[in-house]
């Protein structure tokens, strides 16, 4: 669905994109493009830096080089205001769910509603049980603390978070990571559904497969700070690239090695 | 020549820690004057940092004031000074003890756990979560816990004054045999505003020291577990370091002639 006539211009846009920390250099000039609507998962292993990738993204850590252009607009260095502006246009769904613990589920789903967008209380929270709904939650699960719930219940209240405000671009930050496989499928469908009932970008990083097989629209891999290889989920098995050949096949052996030491 | 090495990083790792406090301060600062504002948050504070912080204080003041009555009474026996007792209970109490033991319990009380949640958040990217659902985690998490120490302090060593006082008045007059009024009398006396004022100035710079640390040390946290231990050390250490400091600064400008 993404390969219309005339192509429109990106979604998001990552340009020579550099960011490295006191003894290491994390991204080393990442080029990446989203289109409007599309789902790119991005893969690679632990430690390649795709975590810090989205972070510059939304803005929580600063490249050190290079451009990130949204819509064609440069979202790099934008002052308070403006990033809260920008903020509004964007979900994300943190890998270990990031849920306020001091709110009751509700809330925590509501927030960006309340706080954010400055919505009445018994209103964000008629929107909040529906996004819980969408995600399969009932209304008494709305009324507990995130603490009281499994690691599977607290990842869809996560998503029903990050879909809460009908964002435009929506981050996924190794969605399926700590579930089991059959709750893993649970949240993938669930990606798959909410994105495509918002019309809306996501940008999904993971090292399950099977996740970015079932959510993607294109498949990137990144790895020692680069983007080595783009293609569609079908063309991954004989990709013809070392690098994603060794991953997508889980081997110990090839030529990708495996820092021993994280950053 | 590692010795060397060894001082010049930690110089360099405290002035770039005052540059991140620096930075930190003055984000505190903007987002006093413009919205949005969080009343919530600051209002669940208040109660947290004043009412909850009563007991601590009260019992600290209760028991300094009692001890400082027993104290100044046996010393000043010596030269048959007695009568100062009252003068010395009531001056030590408001000028320095209340505001400075107030200070430090309440370093421990709420700087930790200020330090601890916040160091969690931070950890837990629940901080990051905020940035993303368009709330400033300065403004929100932040400026209320600031103010809230800004104001709660002073109100709480004024209570603590009167305890403080209250203590040694019980102990002068059941078991030291004093007069009830004649102390009470000899109390205000010799007490001038200039005393409370001072005190309560004390109070409200402590206030702001500990929350500012304990938000400063936890915002910084980072490394899980270990890293929110060490926040909160850090957290409590520098708001008592910062307190005497301070203290021994405040007295000098308001009493030193």
């Amino acid at each position: 669905m993404t390969q219309s006539a005339a192509p429109p211009p990106p979604k998001i846009a990552l340009a020579g994109v550099h960011k490295s920390f006191t003894d290491k250099s994390v991204l080393r000039g990442v080029d990446l493009e989203i289109g409007r609507s599309e789902s790119l998962v991005v893969i690679g292993g632990s430690g390649t830096g795709k975590s810090v990738m989205i972070k510059c993204i939304l803005g929580l850590m600063r490249p050190d080089a290079g451009d990130i252009e949204v819509d064609g607009d440069s979202v790099v260095g934008l002052s308070r205001s403006e990033r809260s502006e920008f903020m509004t246009r964007v979900g994300m769904l943190f890998q270990g769910s990031a849920l306020f613990d001091s709110l009751p589920v509700w809330e925590n789903v509501a927030f960006g509603l309340i706080q954010g967008r400055r919505m009445h209380r018994a209103a964000a929270r008629e929107v909040a049980l529906a996004k819980l709904a969408q995600v399969g939650l009932t209304e008494d699960v709305g009324n507990l603390v995130p603490a009281e719930l499994s690691g599977g219940m607290q990842k869809r209240v996560a998503l029903a978070r990050a879909i809460a405000t009908d964002p435009e671009i929506i981050f996924f930050d190794e969605p399926t990571t700590g579930l089991d496989p059959i709750m893993g499928d649970v949240i993938n469908e669930l990606i798959v559904q909410c994105v495509r009932e918002l019309g809306a970008t996501a940008l999904s990083i993971t090292h399950d497969m099977a996740s970015a097989r079932k959510i993607a629209d294109r498949i990137a891999m990144l790895h020692e700070g680069r983007i080595v290889w783009v293609g569609p989920p079908a063309a991954i098995d004989d990709s013809g690239n070392p690098y994603v050949d060794q991953f997508v096949h889980g081997r110990a052996e090839g030529p990708i090695r495996m820092p021993v030491r994280a950053r | 020549m590692g010795f060397v090495q060894a001082i010049g990083r930690a110089f360099l790792t405290l002035l770039s820690t005052i540059g991140r406090l620096v930075i930190f301060v003055s984000a505190i600062a903007a987002s006093l004057v413009q919205p949005p504002f969080y009343p919530r948050q600051l209002g669940r504070q208040l109660v947290q940092i004043g009412y909850y912080s009563l007991p601590v204080v009260g019992l600290t003041t209760l028991f300094t004031g009692m001890v400082l009555a027993l104290q100044s009474y046996t010393g000043f026996a010596r030269f048959n000074a007695e009568s100062a007792v009252a003068t010395v209970v009531v001056l030590s109490i408001t000028r320095e003890l209340a505001p400075v033991l107030a200070g430090l319990m309440v370093a421990g009380r709420i700087g930790a756990a200020m330090a601890a949640e916040i160091g969690t958040m931070r950890v837990t990217e629940q901080i990051d979560a905020l940035t993303t659902l368009s709330t400033d985690p300065i403004r929100y998490l932040v400026l209320p816990r600031v103010l809230a120490g800004l104001l709660m302090l002073p109100l709480l060593v004024v209570v603590g004054d009167i305890i403080g006082v209250f203590g040694g008045f019980l102990i002068a007059v059941y078991r030291l045999d004093f007069n009830a009024a004649n102390y009470l009398q000899a109390t205000l006396e010799y007490l001038e505003p200039i005393d409370v004022i001072s005190g309560l100035v004390k109070a409200a710079t402590f206030g702001f020291l500990v929350s500012l640390m304990g938000c400063f040390h936890g915002f910084n946290s980072r490394g899980g577990a270990q890293g929110v231990g060490a926040a909160t050390t850090g957290a409590v250490v520098s708001a008592s370091i910062l307190i005497l400091i301070c203290n021994y600064i405040i007295t000098q400008l308001f009493f030193a002639r």
